[in-house]
């Protein structure tokens, strides 16, 4: 692969390089296709920002994907719609099974949904970025003139400028993954012992090699077969097709409702009202301090030791007593490494010593429980959305009750093993790393189990021994809608824009 | 002790019967593959030593993957099985489960060949089909289902118990705090309300069998490995060329079959997998894939059988089965957590341990001497393994909501309860388990 300089950054989105936090401004769109012809006019058009670095930032910003029902109206056809994954293909609702690991049951369960529902999937997702006071200026120039006939507006998805807090007021965005860009790591087991944030292009990007080394699979073409494919980069592992999906990668949206009064009246009442107490609790919930200093601090190679909040692992905290194990941060990345402690050095020893853990002997009952965490990393993208409330004035008995939460955003090469495994496995699983029946504290729907034994629980173990529980935890936050979008590479979208209406790509 | 055992009725399906039996079979079920307990065929929930239990019906849905290496697939009929995991020996448990159920078992096996109309002995007819696994995996051989409720029962007590005197007597105070709780069990067993039995003897023809097979197969390892030595560089050769010229099928599975899979899945924290497929045509194959599984084996009755499999603590039996004269394989688990992280647990873990066992099936990705690649080659994996799963028309599990390390956690709980910690740290350890 090329070297960092040599990137393909012009044929990428700017939002798998940057998270536009300088552009406050934030107005996302669902919108159905009206009419395909005026919606590929207009998009061969509108200015989509890639990823090339701009001195000075740039001061606008958008961003375009699409569901597979926009992709299908819009002419792509099904022999590409049948290269891309299942989760994409038939979407976060496709059946009652991935609501369950999802989560999406009880009061998050799809019916009640604002948004994508089977019955309601958007076509098309924009994402516009502006300073603070040039939105509707950057928002007239991206409709232009086809806009109005090409589009319906199905709603517009709120957003505020929270600045790096988020409704529930703890920063966010700490954890995110460093893109390895001019490919300088290994992606062998043999190297990745321990937790590393550099992460393969493949994980992130479709059309590159992912953390198995492998290209994860995405729609390839014969352009003997379809002559507008021509202009689409070459597929790196199969030279004699065009690679739809390289430059490309999923985008998972999902709209959180957050209870921010709900959440702080609660603490304060398991805490009697005692400020700092409550303060403890909520850190403990979170993973984090309110400013997000993590609850454990110790150096980790391959992290600069300036990202403090983000250097860090678990490795001397198994137990939780510093960070809870059920902690929202510390189970949306569980920073662990292949093998469940390091080996380092080389000779004889160390290699009988790999063997023995490899073998799986030598551990302790609770050790060893997740999964190796780079194969289950996201690329965190969302706004939050509302009017802020400051916790002192959430815990107030009179906090005004307004909509405010997260419209969570994140971009994966693999809906199924990166976002849905996370939600599922780590947010969802009121099993995780060996807990008693606690799902998430932040997310956790509170559903029961199946024995009928609830999971409204929260457990902070303690050095001294008995665990300090919090029981009956209500739900703190709710799903309003959600759906999957391929955010394609500046090529691919040439592509579509390109599409002759009966959709075979010019292949006459 | 009481050890485990397995058993696997198996019967070919009467032509034409295939959508009554699977009519039948899903009546026994309260929510989709997943058995109500008190069902009117057979009441899993009256049968205490049983732990699993699941009706499968075996169909070759991939049988023509075979012709890839130029080899005529062979017929297959639907296959009617019955699996079940308990406590004791298979006999006397089937003797108790014909006794209790004997009209259920007979409407559902009469949709099988050679099922005798006026049945004389049903028992006898049963046992005649119990097919012995190549290898068989016990979570932790000796834990009995009694054994699990009674220590469910014993850290749900607790618990509670816990929560109120901590803030009685404070939580530093952890001397006082196990005395209290150690007087708690005392009341309850005596109120009845908790009951600790003590083990069973450990059957001695068993104990026999186990140490001679414990010594034995090793024994004669060491006396055949002159000559496995001497075939090793054969063997290595043989084996590369394989390697590279076995086809890779880079089948993706339709969706209709991922979903009525999924269909049965995650309702409860364990699930189900049966997958079924042919082994790689030709001896020297199926012989590495014997003396692979007499391994597995031999690891998992004697190494393995306390609570994890090399690094996998999530499965709670599994075992593999040869079918059709050694032709086909079948491999049945029930395991924690959902299908994916199953899946990638594996990869991740054990994946050299997939490779040595899958890779002598057909349609296993390709392997690089028998260990390296195989599952880590990602979508080829999770294609294969889903194509060639089957759905489990009914399952049973003895103890919903529990997990394999929570039935671990439970059983250190009671340790602690019978026997005295030596220091604080033992006892804060045990306290922070309950």
């Amino acid at each position: 692969m090329e070297k960092s300089s040599d990137f393909e950054f012009d044929d990428v989105q700017g939002l798998l390089r940057f998270g536009y936090g300088k552009l406050a401004d934030t107005c996302f769109m669902l919108l159905k296709i009206a009419d395909a012809s005026a919606a590929k006019q207009w998009l061969s058009t509108v200015p989509v920002s890639s990823a090339i670095a701009i001195r000075p930032s740039p001061d606008t910003a958008l961003q375009i994907a699409f569901s597979v029902q926009g992709l299908r109206v819009l002419g792509v056809d099904e022999s590409i719609i049948d290269g891309f994954s299942d989760e994409f293909v038939h979407g976060m609702t496709r059946n009652e099974n991935c609501s369950r690991r999802l989560g999406d049951i009880g009061r998050n369960a799809p019916r009640y949904w604002k948004w994508g529902r089977d019955t309601d999937v958007p076509h098309v997702l924009l994402l516009l970025y502006a300073r603070k006071g040039s939105l509707d200026a950057w928002k007239a120039t991206v409709e232009g003139e086809y806009f109005s006939q090409a589009f319906q507006l199905l709603q517009y998805l709120p957003t505020s400028d929270m600045g790096r807090t988020d409704p529930f007021g703890f920063e966010d965005g700490i954890s995110q993954p460093a893109i390895d860009w001019s490919d300088r790591h290994d992606t062998d087991s043999h190297a990745n012992d321990r937790y590393t944030n550099l992460l393969a292009v493949g994980e992130m990007i479709l059309g590159y090699p992912n953390e198995y080394g492998q290209y994860t699979a995405r729609p390839l073409i014969d352009p003997q077969k379809n002559r507008l494919a021509v202009n689409l980069p070459d597929a790196e592992d199969d030279p004699s097709r065009k690679d739809f999906g390289r430059n490309g990668t999923y985008l998972v949206l999902r709209q959180l409702e957050q209870n921010v009064p709900g959440f702080w009246q609660f603490l304060d009442k398991v805490s009697d009202s005692i400020p700092e107490k409550r303060e403890q609790l909520a850190a403990s919930m979170a993973g984090r301090e309110r400013n997000g200093t993590p609850l454990i601090a110790e150096h980790i190679p391959g992290i600069s030791p300036k990202d403090h909040g983000n250097h860090f692992t678990y490795d001397l905290d198994p137990k939780g007593n510093h960070c809870p194990v059920s902690a929202h941060v510390r189970r949306a990345n569980p920073r662990t490494g292949d093998l469940p402690t390091a080996v380092t050095g080389t000779g004889a020893i160390t290699l009988i010593s790999r063997l023995v853990k490899i073998l799986g002997f030598g551990q302790k009952p609770e050790e060893d429980l997740i999964a190796s965490s780079r194969f289950h990393r996201l690329l965190r993208r969302g706004r939050s959305y509302g009017a802020v409330l400051a916790p002192e004035d959430a815990v107030k008995p009179n906090a005004p009750a307004a909509e405010r939460g997260l419209q969570f955003i994140c971009l994966v090469a693999n809906i199924g093993r990166q976002f849905e495994f996370v939600q599922n496995a780590w947010i969802v699983n009121s099993k995780f790393g060996g807990l008693q029946e606690e799902p998430d504290p932040l997310l956790g729907n509170r559903e029961p189990l199946i024995n009928g034994n609830s999971t409204d629980h929260f457990n902070r173990p303690t050095p001294s021994g008995p665990m300090q529980k919090v029981c009956h935890l209500p739900r703190f936050t709710t799903v309003l809608g959600g759906g999957y979008f391929f955010m394609p590479g500046l090529r691919a979208l040439k592509y579509i824009s390109a599409l002759q209406p009966n959709g075979n790509g010019g292949s006459s | 002790m009481t050890p485990q055992s397995a058993f696997m009725i198996a019967a070919t399906v009467r032509v034409g019967k295939l959508q009554d039996l699977r009519t039948l079979l899903a009546s026994m079920n309260k929510i989709p593959g997943h058995a109500d307990p008190d069902n009117d065929l057979i009441p899993f929930g009256k049968l205490d030593r049983l732990h699993f239990a699941r009706f499968v019906i075996i169909e070759a849905k991939t049988l023509q993957e075979i012709k890839e290496f130029g080899v005529k697939p062979r017929p297959w009929r639907p296959m009617l099985a019955f699996l079940g995991d308990i406590d004791g020996d298979v006999h006397t448990f089937l003797a108790e489960l014909v006794e209790r159920a004997e009209s259920g078992l007979t409407k559902i096996f009469s949709h099988c060949d050679d099922f005798p109309e006026e049945n004389q002995n049903l028992l006898e007819w049963i046992k005649m089909r119990n097919v012995n696994p190549g290898a068989n995996y016990v979570n932790w051989i000796g834990r009995t289902v009694r054994q699990i409720h009674e220590e469910a029962a014993l850290h749900h007590s607790l618990s509670d118990y816990l929560q109120k005197i901590v803030a009685e007597v404070g939580r530093e105070n952890i001397r006082t705090l196990r005395q209290k709780l150690l007087s708690h069990v005392e009341m309850e067993k005596y109120k009845g309300r908790l009951v600790l039995s003590l083990p069973e003897l450990t059957p001695s023809e068993w104990r026999t069998r186990n140490l001679l097979h414990k010594i034995g197969v090793p024994l004669i390892l060491l006396l055949f490995s002159p000559l496995l030595l001497v075939i090793a560089p054969f063997f290595a050769l043989w084996l590369r060329r394989r390697e590279r010229s076995d086809p890779e099928l880079f089948i993706r599975p339709v969706y209709a079959h991922i979903k009525a899979l999924s269909e049965q899945e995650d309702w409860d924290v364990s699930n189900q997998y049966s997958v079924f497929g042919d082994v790689k045509p030709g001896l020297f194959r199926l012989l590495t894939f014997k003396f692979i599984l007499l391994l597995t084996n031999w690891f998992a009755r004697h190494i393995y059988n306390h609570g994890f499999l090399a690094r996998i603590k999530t499965i709670h039996f599994a075992r593999w089965v040869f079918m059709d004269n050694n032709h086909r394989i079948f491999f049945a688990s029930n395991y924690d957590g959902s299908h994916e992280s199953y899946m990638d647990d594996f990869i991740n873990k054990v994946g050299w341990g997939l490779n040595l066992t899958f890779s002598n099936a057909v349609g296993y990705p390709t392997t690089r001497w028998m260990i390296k690649e195989g599952a880590q080659r990602e979508h080829a994996f999770k294609y294969t393994q889903r194509r060639h799963q089957i759905p489990t028309e009914v399952w049973y599990k003895a103890y919903p909501g529990l997990t394999a390390v929570d039935l671990a956690r439970n059983s250190r709980i009671r340790q602690g309860v019978e026997i005295r910690q030596s220091d604080d740290a033992e006892i804060r350890e045990w306290l922070s388990l309950i």
